[in-house]
């Protein structure tokens, strides 16, 4: 088996061919989406007991499905690494890679990728014990911070307590595992990550409630799915099918209520349910079927990472832009 | 003056020189060091010991439905967060209605194996060489499936301690043929097979497997065709194999020059050729010398598999460190998951540690006097 392998690469390495942009033919063709998600971050991407992948990133993917194939569980999903991860969707690998990626100009610009929106607003946030009685970070002077050493997160930090002419005590370590303990024992009062990061850590605690988190962040990380730059056939399902999701929440358009609104004679959620697939070469039902089988962004949200799953995150930043947040979606029509 | 003629009967040793104290004194309180080491030795025992018991087993919650059960007021390890998703930690995402595949192909392998350690099994060369040729082309169609009416199972569903044994397995099976012709090729006389040995071995020997997996995962396929698929299993499986193959030769080359050169010379003398004299005299002797060095490297392989986590492969390790640990119900057992993966591979490590004693008992490579 190894040598045919081994011819197969020699021969594939000759008669390479020119890259093919149609990835919704071969969608089509294949019959199902190839996904690369995170090897597992509760509430974005994580395998239930079933094995079947589940979480607001994987929701995207299943998103794409629906409309593209009518049927929201054609997905293959490939577990990545963050090093692997921009190899797999350039080497085409995987279709969409939506893997709690944050969206950065070097990224946009020079990997040959296009980020498709913002499925999640992170940024970081701090968690302190409730017993201290602190509501905002700015009363946080003085106060000694686990963090995860050698990331983003400590800079951040710095330039935060610095700006605000505070000072803090950084009590380093390697790993997010190693902060809770850190947290857990008491060696520091304020512990600070991705502010996702923070609510899956606070359930690591004997005591979950023992914990706040507070409502301050301090960096943007906007997470969001990408595709290959070059497709704009598929950039523009992906796109829209994350817009879909919105405008759904927005309308009130929900996975119970989608077939009486189908009848809807509000004009704006007739666009929304049908009239617009031929532009993103798509069948007429593409919403639809989004809408009916992975539901609404909001839907989508609190049943992963809100208040219908135990992580428990508040819609913050996340909420729509006509509810204090700033998840806003152009228009479909 | 006493004079008997009967042999007097042996008289008990003496009360300092035998019993439970005696022994305690000699190996235990020799002196003023050795019995503050005991007593230091003993307090650390009482320190670790029981509250390890504890938490493993008196305190442990086996059987939870949900994470609340195993938290609280003096519990210990929360050994249902594994038990509850075993299946997962045995076969990762491998479907459950195809289960007994991979059982199928394993208790076929174990029933294949046993005639081996039976002393008096004929023909054992013929049953090894199917165990390692054919057996496991049987187990890739039946897991792999897709054909002979079998549904197929992606690669990619492969995990949990499936997947780090099929890795190990494969591994060894070919990685130890590669190794000893790499072996022979380095000490060939023929310049272009020497430097080639050579290269191959120091190359592959001076990069660490983290690179070669990342190579293999990152760098490969973006210089195969766009679309390509090259399987991911298949791919770290090369490199594994490559890997450890270089290892492998310089633990046999070790063995080949241990072999004095007389037997060489007899081999030849007796008209045998290259192969045969290498087949029947030379090698018997080199692999049998270097079995635990050989142990040694299976061993590293089998624990070097928990490496595939950083291409996204689940094996045990990462079963339950990623997939199990990601599920936002059941947060916060990290150290139960480590445990449990560390039991699991020193089982099989002291098992093949086990064997590779008792093969060397069985072949007296040990030259006891």
């Amino acid at each position: 088996m190894r040598k045919s392998l081994f011819l197969g690469l020699a021969t594939a390495a000759i008669f390479s061919t020119t890259a093919q942009a149609g990835t919704l033919e071969d969608v089509k063709k294949a019959g199902f989406v190839k996904c690369g998600v995170s090897t597992s971050l509760a509430g974005f991407s994580a395998a239930d007991d079933k094995g079947n992948w589940k979480g607001l990133d994987v929701d995207v993917c299943r998103g794409v499905a629906a409309a593209v194939l009518g049927d929201a569980t054609k997905v293959k999903f490939s577990p990545l690494t963050a090093k692997e991860r921009f190899t797999a969707l350039q080497s085409g690998e995987i279709d969409i890679l939506s893997r709690n990626t944050t969206w950065t100009l070097t990224r946009d610009a020079s990997l040959g990728l296009n980020f498709a929106g913002v499925n999640y607003y992170d940024g970081q946030g701090f968690m302190v014990s409730k017993k201290l009685g602190i509501d905002s970070t700015l009363k946080l002077d003085g106060a000694a911070i686990c963090i995860q050493a050698g990331t983003t997160t400590e800079l951040n930090l710095s330039d935060y307590f610095k700006a605000n002419n505070m000072k803090y005590k950084a009590i380093t370590f390697d790993t997010n595992d190693q902060t809770i303990e850190g947290f857990k024992s008491g060696r520091c009062d304020v512990l600070t990550t991705d502010q996702s990061g923070l609510y899956s850590l606070r359930l690591k605690l004997e005591d979950p409630n023992s914990a706040v988190v507070l409502p301050e962040i301090i960096s943007k990380e906007p997470l969001g799915p990408v595709v290959r730059q070059g497709d704009d056939v598929w950039f523009n399902i992906v796109k829209w099918t994350l817009n879909a999701m919105i405008n759904a929440e927005e309308m009130g358009v929900t996975s119970k209520n989608v077939d009486e609104m189908k009848k809807s004679k509000d004009p704006a959620i007739g666009r929304l349910m049908g009239g617009q697939g031929e532009k993103l070469k798509l069948d007429d039902n593409w919403s639809f079927n989004i809408i009916k089988q992975v539901g609404n962004y909001g839907e989508s949200f609190e049943a992963n990472v809100g208040a219908g799953s135990p992580l428990k995150i508040e819609r913050g930043v996340n909420a729509l832009w006509n509810k204090g947040g700033i998840m806003y979606a152009p228009p479909i029509r | 003056m006493f004079v008997t003629d009967k042999i007097l009967p042996e008289l008990p040793a003496p009360q300092n020189t035998k019993g439970i104290v005696h022994w305690l004194k000699v190996n235990l309180f020799s002196g003023p060091v050795n019995t503050i080491l005991t007593l230091f030795g003993l307090f650390l025992l009482y320190k670790i010991v029981p509250p390890a018991v504890q938490w493993v087993i008196t305190d442990a919650t086996w059987v939870a439905e949900t994470r609340d059960t195993c938290r609280g007021e003096g519990k210990g390890a929360c050994w249902a967060y594994i038990i509850n998703r075993f299946d997962q930690v045995m076969y990762g995402f491998y479907p459950a209605d195809e289960r007994w595949r991979p059982n199928v192909a394993g208790i076929f392998l174990v029933l294949l194996a046993i005639p081996l350690f039976i002393e008096k099994t004929p023909k054992k060369a013929w049953l090894a060489g199917f165990i390692l040729v054919i057996y496991p082309i049987i187990a890739y169609f039946l897991i792999r499936g897709g054909s002979f009416g079998l549904v197929p199972v992606d690669t990619n569903k492969w995990g949990g301690l499936m997947l780090t044994l099929i890795i190990s397995f494969a591994g060894i099976v070919t990685a130890l043929p590669l190794g000893v012709i790499l072996a022979l090729g380095r000490r060939s006389t023929m310049p272009i097979v020497k430097s080639f040995s050579i290269i191959f071995i120091e190359f592959w020997r001076g990069v660490p497997l983290i690179t070669v997996l990342f190579m293999a995962s990152v760098m490969l396929p973006l210089f195969l065709p766009e679309g390509t698929d090259f399987d991911k299993l298949a791919r770290a499986m090369i490199g594994i194999t490559l890997f450890q193959a270089a290892y492998i030769a310089e633990v046999v080359r070790g063995g080949l020059q241990a072999i004095p050169k007389g037997q060489y010379e007899a081999a030849s003398a007796m008209g045998l050729s290259y192969w045969k004299s290498m087949a029947l005299v030379i090698l018997p002797q080199a692999l049998t010398l270097v079995i635990p060095g050989l142990v040694n490297t299976f061993i590293a392989l089998f624990k070097d598999t928990t490496l595939v986590l950083i291409i996204g492969l689940f094996d045990v390790l990462a079963v339950v460190e990623k997939v199990l640990s990601a599920d936002a119900a059941w947060l916060g057992f990290h150290t139960e998951g480590l445990v449990f993966s560390a039991f699991v591979f020193w089982i099989f490590c002291f098992a093949m540690s086990r064997y590779s004693m008792s093969l060397e008992r069985k072949l007296d490579t040990g030259h006891k006097r």
